[in-house]
């Protein structure tokens, strides 16, 4: 009789998911579901709204990424509008923006996934957690933690009203310029945000490379995926979160294609499943394949690796030395190890913050010229930003009087979801054999797709603990072994 | 010494910026810890809905719920915390009033799975597939909970004892929440049920341009994007539909700080029975140059019609617990023969 595995709750960017894991006869994996539970509805209920008021709503898709969400409807907002915002106003979203970048990075990094590596996967699981970080890195380190992503959180609230739900970016620009003093409260904030940046990318060099376990697990064929990438690039073709172009390279590194926002439609479906609340989007181009990776198939990834993987450098100097060393290490490019994300994040945690260092001390930033009425008739317009899980699409379609008709999103952990789909099978289908499941398979399911990212960071940095995971082997409908991860205690 | 209280926090239809909030006091976030043991966080810690289960009734002193029901499991995480909290608090305008995804109720399921899964442009979905709430694959079956037509406060599917409004609340206020909790550990005293921790006044009344408002009658409603804001000034002096006159102050009036009107996540007020039709009634009786006697009825249907979307300006937060909570389905109100 066959037996079912389930995997929850465990918890997502849009609510709640859980893993469904078939065994054969043999005891096999046969099969697994990364499902997600839920769906609000923002693409329905937005309709009949005020273009203008969308970057105040759609924030609350998802509290931790509001910014990501702000930025993408503000620029569909402005493009609705065909309004363009004064540099000024433009400087301040960058740096509004890679702020935000900034705190998602550090608290994903730290909170979520560090701890698989430090104190590491064969640790006490009650001391898999930021504590048993900080035990091993020191309590001055977990001290610059909370401190940094502090700062992070600070500068937007300060730029945009709310640090969780900002308010400020509005069709034409921002509803309040910077003063001096923010500025300058900002520059030393920046300060400290590089120089962490740059020691969390020591941390990770020092525990995680330099221990050959580690690292023999950043390249095994368990966390491996042979996938397109996509992501934005700015003129230069640097990785860039708050405007450019989407590049897609396919599994062998050519670029397959570059497109502007606006033509997303004709490169980007997405597919239904009975099974999930959560759509796939894949390559219109190549075809929906179902859950496979290879050239063949229309699944494509985003996020960290994928953004270094399209990109042709990074657009500021110490990244940039960064990402060379990255590059350097696999030896090819593009990077198809899963758990790369990581190091990648960390690499983008560093420009972002030397970009709100760098936009913190331009001489433009506290221009009070911040706004651009708009004048012409509104229509439709595309918005994208890189959310720090991946690309993020916001389209919207209003009457003559800017009041919305038709809203699509494809929210960046939503691209991922095929591929987190793959990665969860292909390590649950290296670890059970012969229906022998240990622990352990709790940790690499859940190494495979936390490197995603997938908005499950929210709230894990602070407190011990790791993601809620349960795993029950179910024979004949009946529970016969439970796995939980003891984290209590 | 005080006796340490213990302490869930769960999430149902939420955004996950109530759960993170809860970090934003930083370092005091160890003051509660000093306080209680916190036995379920499903964002943060690795107890299990289980673990909560196998607890005996009105064994877990203070129980968090954020987020809007919208779900059949996120109706069981309700019932399942009410049975066992002694104290049950609505953590943030969804838990509270609905909130933002409370504004679906503008449609139901059948209404918001056409859109998602059929409509939208980047959607190919030949076969018309919707997600099911059991599904046979190949190997078996797999389950989805399931999506209920309305999204529910929580005091609409079970008694809540105290209120802590905001989306997400303030800093300032989540403190206060703590020192609730600090001071019910210290003495086992308690606020009067239903309690809203905020401010017991309206956001005017701590607004910094308060002193600008006149209440004089608004010529013609702008939208906060068609003028630049004076920061100086009252946004309903300026003609910009500000819900800061119908809304409980304790926010710190942090978007009219950042020069932007308040939408009013922080609820009605003791007094108001219902917010949005209270706003409705005030701005549809003020809009229009010279007052009612100087217009015509086309004038005034013109000065009323410039308010756009008033479901979304006025009950932003609060749609499901409005006295007129959803639209009807197509003919259900049809008189039958
Ligand atoms: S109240 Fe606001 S912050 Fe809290 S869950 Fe709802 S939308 Fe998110
Ligand atoms: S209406 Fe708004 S801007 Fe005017 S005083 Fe009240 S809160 Fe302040």
């Amino acid at each position: 009789m066959a037996q079912k595995i389930t995997i929850s709750p465990i918890t997502r960017l849009e609510g709640h998911g859980k893993i469904d894991i078939f065994l054969d006869d043999q005891g096999n994996v046969s099969d697994t579901y990364f499902q997600v539970v839920e769906l609000r509805g923002f693409e329905k209920f937005c309709q009949g709204r005020p273009v203008e008021e969308l970057p105040r709503i759609m924030p609350k898709i998802c509290g931790v990424c509001p910014g990501a969400h702000h930025m993408a409807s503000s620029k569909a907002a402005d493009a609705v509008y065909n309004v363009k915002i004064p540099t000024a106003a433009r400087k301040l979203r960058e740096l509004f923006y890679n702020a935000h970048i900034a705190h998602s990075h550090i608290l994903h990094f730290f909170a979520l996934a560090a701890p698989d590596f430090i104190p590491g996967a064969e640790a006490d699981p009650a001391r898999r957690n930021v504590i048993g970080l900080i035990d091993v890195v020191g309590k001055d380190v977990g001290v610059e933690v909370l401190k940094n992503r502090g700062y992070a959180q600070k500068i937007q609230g300060i730029i945009a009203g709310h640090p969780i739900h900002p308010v400020a970016s509005i069709p034409g620009g921002m509803s309040k310029p910077l003063t001096g003093d923010e500025r300058k409260e900002i520059e030393q904030m920046g300060r400290s945000l590089v120089a962490f940046a740059q020691k969390s990318l020591k941390i990770f060099e020092d525990l995680v490379l330099a221990n050959k376990k580690y690292a023999d697990l950043i390249l095994s064929d368990i966390y491996h995926h042979e996938t397109y990438y996509a992501g934005l690039v700015d003129t230069k073709g640097h990785v860039n979160f708050y405007d450019g172009r989407i590049r897609v390279v396919d599994p062998r590194g050519e670029e397959f294609v570059t497109f502007d926002a606006a033509d997303y439609l004709q490169h980007i479906g997405e597919r239904v499943e009975p099974w999930s609340y959560l759509k796939f989007p894949y390559l219109k181009a190549v075809g929906w394949k179902g859950l496979v990776d290879g050239p063949e198939s229309g699944v494509y990834r985003v996020n960290s690796l994928a953004r270094l993987n399209v990109a042709e450098g990074m657009a500021t100097p110490l990244a940039q030395e960064a990402y060379e060393k990255f590059f350097a290490f696999f030896g090819r490019k593009p990077v198809h190890n899963t758990l790369a994300f990581h190091w990648a994040r960390l690499i983008e945690n560093l420009f972002a913050c030397e970009e709100v260092l760098r936009l913190s001390q331009d001489p433009e930033i506290t221009d009070p010229k911040v706004r651009t009425l708009p004048t012409e008739k509104p229509t439709e317009g595309v918005g994208v930003v890189e959310a720090a899980r991946g690309t993020l699409y916001h389209h919207y379609i209003t009457d003559d009087q800017g009041i919305v008709k038709k809203v699509n999103l494809i929210v960046a952990t939503v691209q991922n979801n095929a591929a987190m789909g793959m990665s969860v099978k292909k390590a649950a289908g290296k670890l059970i054999k012969n229906g022998e499941v240990d622990s352990r398979l709790l940790d690499m399911v859940e190494m495979a797709f936390r490197a995603y990212d997938p908005c499950l960071a929210c709230a894990t940095h602070c407190l011990p603990g790791q993601m809620p995971l349960e795993v029950r082997l179910i024979q004949q409908g009946k529970p016969i072994k439970t796995l939980a991860r003891n984290m209590s205690k | 010494m005080a006796d340490k209280k213990k302490i869930v926090m769960n999430w149902a239809s939420a955004c996950g910026g109530c759960d993170v909030s809860l970090l934003d006091i930083e370092e005091k976030i160890f003051s509660v810890l000093d306080i209680a043991d916190i036995l379920y966080w499903p964002v943060a810690m690795d107890f299990k809905r289980q673990d909560v289960l196998a607890l005996g009734p009105e064994s877990i002193d203070i129980g968090l719920f954020n987020g809007a029901v919208r779900t059949s499991e996120q109706l069981e995480d309700a019932l399942m915390l009410r049975e066992r909290c002694k104290v049950l608090i609505a953590y943030g305008a969804c838990a509270c009033f609905g909130g933002i995804p409370g504004l679906a109720n503008l449609s139901d399921r059948a209404g918001i799975f056409e859109v998602a899964y059929h409509e939208t442009p980047s959607t190919v979905n030949p076969e018309g597939v919707n997600p099911q709430t059991v599904c046979r694959v190949p190997e078996g079956e797999v389950t989805l909970p399931e999506f209920f037509d309305t999204v529910y406060a929580l005091n609409q599917v079970v008694r809540v004892d105290y209120y802590l409004p905001g989306c997400p609340p303030t800093e300032e206020r989540i403190l206060d929440a703590v020192n609730i909790i600090a001071a019910y550990a210290r003495s086992g005293e308690l606020p009067p049920p239903g309690t809203v921790v905020a401010s017991q006044k309206a956001l005017c009344d701590e607004c910094p341009r308060v002193s600008t408002r006149t209440g004089a009658r608004i010529a013609r409603i702008n939208r906060p994007h068609e003028i630049i804001a004076d920061p100086g000034l009252c946004f309903l002096e300026q003609g910009v539909l500000c819900m800061g006159p119908f809304t409980r102050g304790g926010c710190g009036g942090k978007c009219i700080n950042a020069n932007m009107p308040c939408r009013g996540c922080f609820g009605p007020t003791e007094r108001m029975l219902d917010p949005g039709a209270e706003a409705l009634s005030a701005f549809g009786s003020i809009v229009g140059a010279g007052g009612e006697d100087a217009l015509t009825i086309p004038e005034m249907k013109a000065a009323v019609n410039s308010i756009k979307d008033p479901v979304g300006t006025f009950y932003r937060f609060t749609l499901p617990t409005a006295i007129i909570n959803r639209t009807l389905k197509d003919g259900r109100n049809k008189v039958k023969k």
